[in-house]
């Protein structure tokens, strides 16, 4: 079954990176967004079944938007993709509610096996 | 900033070129620069810094090193835009990535973008800011850090 894909990054190059990776992994990209404000805007609760999320962005960060998409879809499964490397970070960002946590940078591998975790729920 | 911390550094700008493209960069012996006179290239990604430390940590590079990059991870707009992008990606990442050295407390803004030699990035004289220039596939460019 193709899942449907939610990309936020504040990165163009990254949103892309993301897509061509999972696109290739059975992934149709539903909707894309620069921020965590824009995300919240474009976010259909109907649409994806899984969403990317950078930390570090403007006008609304990563955790704030975790926080929100949560509040819409409380089953949505979100994978945190970020340069903060830090534990003290992808904890917080699972106790907001994140599934999964991928520091940047990444390779493809690393993304479809960070992406196959999240969605057999390891 | 001591050595050990350079070497922080040093080691993500390594894995950072690994994990993007399986080469590492050749890196150049790190110096301290002169706050009137660092090196600026024609796309540079500015990461302010403040909590714990204070300072900045910029990526200078040419057109050529972000476009191979760009091409190698295999996106093929290598439009200026997407050259400023990547360049705030880089120094984002890097500057992100020394959290896991410095702790959350090492608080990173969102990318600023210089374009183009001409416009440099003034520093307090006061402030030390050190050079760690690299090349990658023989294209230059350099990683640059003032912490207080």
């Amino acid at each position: 079954m193709e899942l449907k894909l939610m990309i936020i990054d504040d990165s163009n190059v990254i949103r892309g990176k993301i897509s061509r990776a999972l696109t290739r992994h059975n992934m149709r990209v539903v909707a894309t967004a620069a921020n965590g404000e824009e995300a919240v805007e474009r976010f259909m609760p109907d649409k994806p079944d899984i969403v990317t999320m950078d930390l570090t962005m403007p006008r609304m960060d990563g955790l704030e938007c975790i926080r929100k998409l949560k509040k819409i879809k409380p089953d949505i499964k979100i994978l945190v993709v970020s340069a903060l490397a830090d534990k003290a970070t992808a904890i917080q960002a699972l106790k907001e509610g994140a599934q999964g946590f991928l520091c940047k940078p990444f390779s493809d591998d690393d993304l479809t096996d960070a992406m196959d975790e999240l969605i057999s729920g390891e | 900033m001591d050595e050990d911390q350079l070497r922080i550094f040093v080691g993500i700008v390594q894995k950072y070129f690994e994990s993007e493209t399986g080469k590492g960069p050749d890196t150049g012996s790190p110096y301290l620069g002169d706050v009137t006179d660092l090196p600026m290239l024609d796309f540079t990604g500015v990461i302010g810094i403040s909590g714990v430390r204070q300072g900045c940590v910029y990526i200078t590079a040419g057109p050529e090193l972000l476009r191979a990059l760009l091409l190698h991870v295999g996106e093929t707009d290598v439009s200026d835009h997407n050259l400023c992008d990547l360049a705030g990606e880089i120094a984002n990442t890097i500057a992100g990535n020394a959290r896991m050295h410095f702790g959350a407390d090492f608080m990173i803004s969102v990318p600023v973008i210089v374009r183009g030699a001409a416009q440099a990035i003034h520093m307090p004289r006061n402030t030390k800011a050190y050079v760690i220039p690299f090349r990658w596939r023989k294209h230059p460019a350099s990683l640059v850090v003032s912490l207080q």
